[in-house]
């Protein structure tokens, strides 16, 4: 922001705050799109016709559907809701959940232009879901496997204490029944509502998946589209092997607070998984349809 | 007796009343005929002190992310000078260069040998741009998480001393890997069989100060700020707009202060400052940080390491606020 929001007097200039002071919540860009509804139905659109966001063409939207929500044109992968994430990679039938009745609370009373709580009750609502995470136990491929999968739709997949307890608590499961462990992330990152409760759930799941590795628990990371900020910088750059959607966004800071900070533009394909794969941070680029095998594959391979 | 006079360089919105003060003392005393006031002198002497301690008892929450960026507040660099003896700074992270917005090093707190490490500003113009201002790339934090390992293998207790905005977002580091380089330090300092206590000197901005702070004690100073964004970032986002006014209400709400952090459990302990913060008495701060830091690891070298270790993973575990289906 500006030296003078921030300081008075005398020697403002020279300790003008850092430029990136307020850019330094590195999931600011991912939080906006959470917090901007409309935003969260991006890639998830009504209607018999769907836009791809990949190549702008129109598409007929049960080609798409029959296709994993994956444009037959640009195989542009778009984002996809919880529910049909699991559906998508379990064997049919096979999805039992648990903790579905786990809710947030309100511990800070965080009222913005509206409060947290009525924001809440209005996103439950028109997702039916309690919060951005579904986990519960499956079948890939006849492999029994403890499956968590983030729910864009919900406050932009952001982790407050829910996701981040509902990740625990499927670490804790995968350990005690030495099952194979996957999280599809999908996240702006931290949820700003619930503060420095939302920052300790990084804190949390990565030391239960500290625990999970020194027990030898395989756990597969899968990337997709976006994977940002706290949620990137604990539990989804923690595993075993990391996967990754093709041209997903994935990323500490979001693209946006990044161009602020530099103050030049980004090169491009910054932040996309390809770009990850370059430096050496992901272990595969998946297609979203051979996810089921590759993460079979890997499980038959760690011996699991 | 000489004093050693006001002379604020840098003041604050709402020190302003103090500093009137301290001018007319300054004014006052600086005279030839200063014996002739000595009683005038001490009559503003006091009102300034209890004005101070006044104002400083009832900073909002705003105001304390204000003064937590108080240019003269003490630095890492500062609590090793005033705290350390003998600091021998251990450079780099072995992987690809040597990060200055975290120092490391050993060093000796009164009796105890430990292994330091601290986000650091800068002070001068050139130090800040070198450490960008205290927000360190990847190589920051693995250089943090080498000298841990080291710190652990040896049985030093570590201590950190945070004071971040946050962690640097820049080219550089998403390409080197800042969020794998800080879930790194996550999980790893989860296991550490070695006593970790925590500062919070100035800044606790997320992620990039969660990164060294995974303490079995952490322990905020009075006018530290720790919460998952910065008042600004957040009020940018939720009322599009981040000015004196939705700063305030941001600040209020992420319930970013000591004093809110320690009621909700997400610390352990609130560290006072000297009257007035600690940028007025950097040694009086160091004191009070030294006492914390010499009690936390006495009690904590008590602890076998397997328990230590499990305790820290449960203090973590157990943070968290849920409800069971809503409405
Ligand atoms: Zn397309």
């Amino acid at each position: 922001m500006n030296a003078s929001s921030q300081t008075s007097g005398p020697s403002a200039a020279e300790s003008a705050p850092p430029p990136v002071a307020t850019a330094a919540d590195l999931s600011a860009e991912a939080n906006a799109s959470a917090s901007v509804e409309t935003e969260t139905k991006k890639g998830v659109p009504e209607g018999l016709w769907i836009k791809c966001p990949g190549c702008a063409e129109m598409e007929f939207k049960k080609r798409v559907e029959q296709n994993l929500m994956v444009c037959p044109r640009c195989q542009h992968h778009m984002r996809v809701s919880a529910a049909r994430r699991i559906e998508q990679l379990l064997d049919p039938g096979s999805f039992d959940r648990f903790n579905a009745d786990m809710a947030p609370a309100d511990p800070l009373g965080f009222i913005d232009t509206k409060p947290y709580l009525d924001r809440i009750r209005d996103t439950q609502k028109k997702t039916g879901e309690n919060d951005a995470m579904q986990t519960g136990y499956g079948f890939v491929k006849g492999r029994r496997v403890v499956l968590a999968c983030m729910d864009f739709t919900f406050f932009g997949g952001s982790m407050g204490s829910v996701v981040g307890e509902k990740i625990t608590q499927a670490i804790e499961r995968a350990m005690e029944k030495n099952l194979p462990l996957i999280i599809v992330s999908c996240s702006g990152g931290a949820r700003m509502q619930e503060s420095g409760y939302s920052l300790m759930q990084m804190a949390k799941t990565s030391a239960a998946l500290a625990r999970f590795h020194e027990a030898g628990g395989l756990y597969i990371s899968v990337l997709a589209d976006p994977t940002t900020g706290g949620v990137t910088a604990s539990f989804a750059m923690l595993g075993d092997v990391i996967f990754a959607e093709p041209k997903a966004l994935i990323g500490f800071a979001g693209p946006r607070v990044i161009a602020q900070t530099i103050r030049q533009e980004l090169p491009d394909g910054f932040q996309t998984s390809e770009f990850l794969l370059e430096s050496g941070f992901v272990d595969r680029i998946v297609h979203r349809k051979d996810l089921r095998s590759e993460i079979s594959r890997v499980i038959d391979y760690a011996n699991k | 007796m000489a004093r050693p006079g006001y002379s604020a360089t840098y003041v604050l919105d709402f020190e302003q009343p103090i500093i009137e003060i301290e001018k007319q003392i300054d004014h006052l005393a600086d005279g030839a005929q200063a014996d002739r006031f000595a009683n005038e002198i001490r009559a503003l002497e006091e009102t300034r002190s209890s004005l101070l301690s006044k104002t400083y008892a009832s900073l909002s929450p705003w105001q304390t992310v204000r003064v937590a960026r108080h240019p003269h507040r003490p630095q890492t660099s500062d609590y090793i000078q005033l705290m350390c003896r003998d600091f021998c700074e251990l450079h780099g992270d072995r992987r690809f260069g040597d990060d200055p917005a975290i120092i490391t090093g050993f060093a000796r707190i009164g009796s105890m040998k430990v292994m330091l490490i601290g986000h650091q500003k800068g002070k001068t113009v050139a130090e800040k741009v070198a450490c960008h201002f205290g927000c360190a790339h990847p190589e920051g934090y693995r250089k943090a998480l080498l000298k841990m390992k080291l710190a652990e293998k040896f049985g030093l207790p570590i201590v950190t001393l945070v004071d971040t905005p946050g962690a640097y977002p820049g080219v550089g580091s998403e390409q080197r890997g800042q969020a794998q380089a800080i879930a790194e330090n996550l999980f790893e300092m989860s296991r550490l069989r070695t006593p970790v206590v925590s500062v919070v000197i100035g800044e606790g901005g997320s992620g990039g100060a969660l990164g060294i702070a995974v303490g079995d004690r952490v322990g905020m100073l009075e006018h530290a700020w720790y919460s998952v964004i910065s008042p600004e970032g957040c009020a940018a986002i939720l009322w599009k707009e981040a000015n004196e006014t939705t700063n305030n209400r941001a600040a209020e709400a992420l319930a970013l202060t000591a004093r809110r952090n320690l009621e909700n459990g997400l610390i352990d302990d609130v560290i006072p400052e000297p009257p007035g913060g600690a940028h007025r008495d950097p040694r009086g701060a160091a004191d009070r940080v030294q006492a914390w830091i010499l009690d936390r690891i006495r009690e904590l070298q008590r602890i076998n390491p397997e328990t230590l270790v499990r305790q820290r993973y449960e203090k973590f575990r157990a943070m968290g606020a849920l409800s069971r289906k809503i409405g």
